[in-house]
């Protein structure tokens, strides 16, 4: 079986927040999304509240893998890039750490040129966490092997879940 | 791949609705979306072509409440169950926590229903998953139409390995929510083994 679970901590959640964020500011963005590639949200920073951000998570891993697929077709290993260009705003799609996507929304405040610039200087940021992360994914968040806080989830507690 | 923020306090996992085409698993996904709270569940989206085939997946998010402190939420995918959508379907894999099969119960539809698990199966392998350790749930869809095949002789001809097996009418929800919460309980079982 491949690792089944991906996870995030808290100071790491806090540094690609950060990384975010700056991103965001230096590329003038109305919004910065990091989504995991099997379409989960892992974090996003700006005017979130705007968009279906669930939806938006899933379609672009949607779009991603699509995108991937089509690639290997023509013997590529991946289109690292994708940019769709609306009327007023427009959506750069790139991979980081191999593992997740970066998504920024940006309009006429900003442009392709600027957003690309600096999310090149941002995926180097992003890839460092992404190796801790890696690290302790393997090792447990203390450094050490500790007891999943799971493995205590009762029969009940499932149970409870679905009013049972 | 069960998505754990420890920061935010969510568990998010996927589960993919797969069967021949035109078997239900939009259906279902339909009446859990209508039957469910709206506070508890997210936009419903169709990637579906002008004839209301599903062309990439539909996608629904629900959210089931915390455990243990953290809110569960469940992704729920269908596959485009046509033939020839099969790079489709392996993408959606992709990730993927538990699988529901729904099953048409029509006896023409054997062969399809057949195909479909063994194409299911090969799927997986792709991504390194065995349907033998997978969370998995069967559902025998459509059990209020003429020239349907009974359970138990469609129990020996598609169940697995003994995955817990549902009769549903997916327009009235009759078995629709018992598959969904068989498959998502296995998932959280797995979680506590974690």
């Amino acid at each position: 079986m491949p690792t089944a679970y991906v996870e995030v901590y808290e100071e790491e959640f806090e540094r690609l927040e950060q990384a975010l964020r700056r991103l965001r500011y230096d590329s003038n963005a109305k919004a910065v999304f990091l989504i995991d590639k099997n379409g989960q949200q892992i974090a996003a920073v700006g005017d979130v509240e705007e968009f279906d951000t669930t939806s938006l998570a899933s379609l672009t891993a949607g779009n991603v893998a699509a995108t991937d697929g089509l690639a290997k077709l023509i013997g590529e290993r991946e289109f690292s890039v994708l940019f769709h260009e609306g009327q007023r705003d427009h959506i750069h799609i790139s991979i980081v750490a191999r593992r997740a996507i970066l998504l920024v929304i940006f309009d006429e405040r900003s442009s392709l040129g600027l957003v690309r610039l600096r999310v090149k200087r941002a995926s180097a940021e992003m890839d460092e966490i992404f190796e801790d992360m890696n690290r302790k994914e393997n090792r447990g968040p203390g450094g050490q092997v500790e007891t999943s806080p799971f493995s205590e989830i009762t029969d009940e507690d499932i149970d409870s879940l679905f009013g049972d | 791949m069960t998505f754990i923020n420890y920061a935010a306090k969510e568990i998010n996992c996927k589960i993919v609705y797969y069967g021949p085409g035109l078997g239900g698993k939009t259906t279902n996904l339909q009446h859990i979306y209508n039957k469910t709270a709206p506070d508890r569940r997210g936009k419903m989206i169709s990637l579906a072509t002008e004839a209301d085939r599903t062309l990439f997946f539909d996608f629904l998010p629900l959210d089931l409440g915390s455990i243990r402190g953290f809110t569960t939420r469940f992704h729920l995918y269908t596959v485009p169950g046509q033939v020839f959508y099969d790079a489709s379907r392996k993408l959606i894999l992709k990730g993927v926590d538990g699988v529901v099969f729904v099953a048409d119960s029509q006896t023409d539809r054997m062969e399809a229903n057949v195909e479909s698990i063994r194409n299911l199966e090969l799927n997986l392998q792709d991504h390194g998953f065995d349907l033998l350790d997978i969370p998995y749930a069967l559902q025998f869809n459509k059990r209020d139409l003429p020239n349907i095949m009974p359970v138990d002789e469609m129990y020996r001809m598609l169940n697995y390995k003994r995955e817990p097996t549902f009769a549903g009418i997916a327009p009235q929800g009759v078995g629709v929510f018992e598959t969904l919460k068989s498959v998502a309980k296995q998932i959280l079982v797995e979680l506590r083994k974690k």
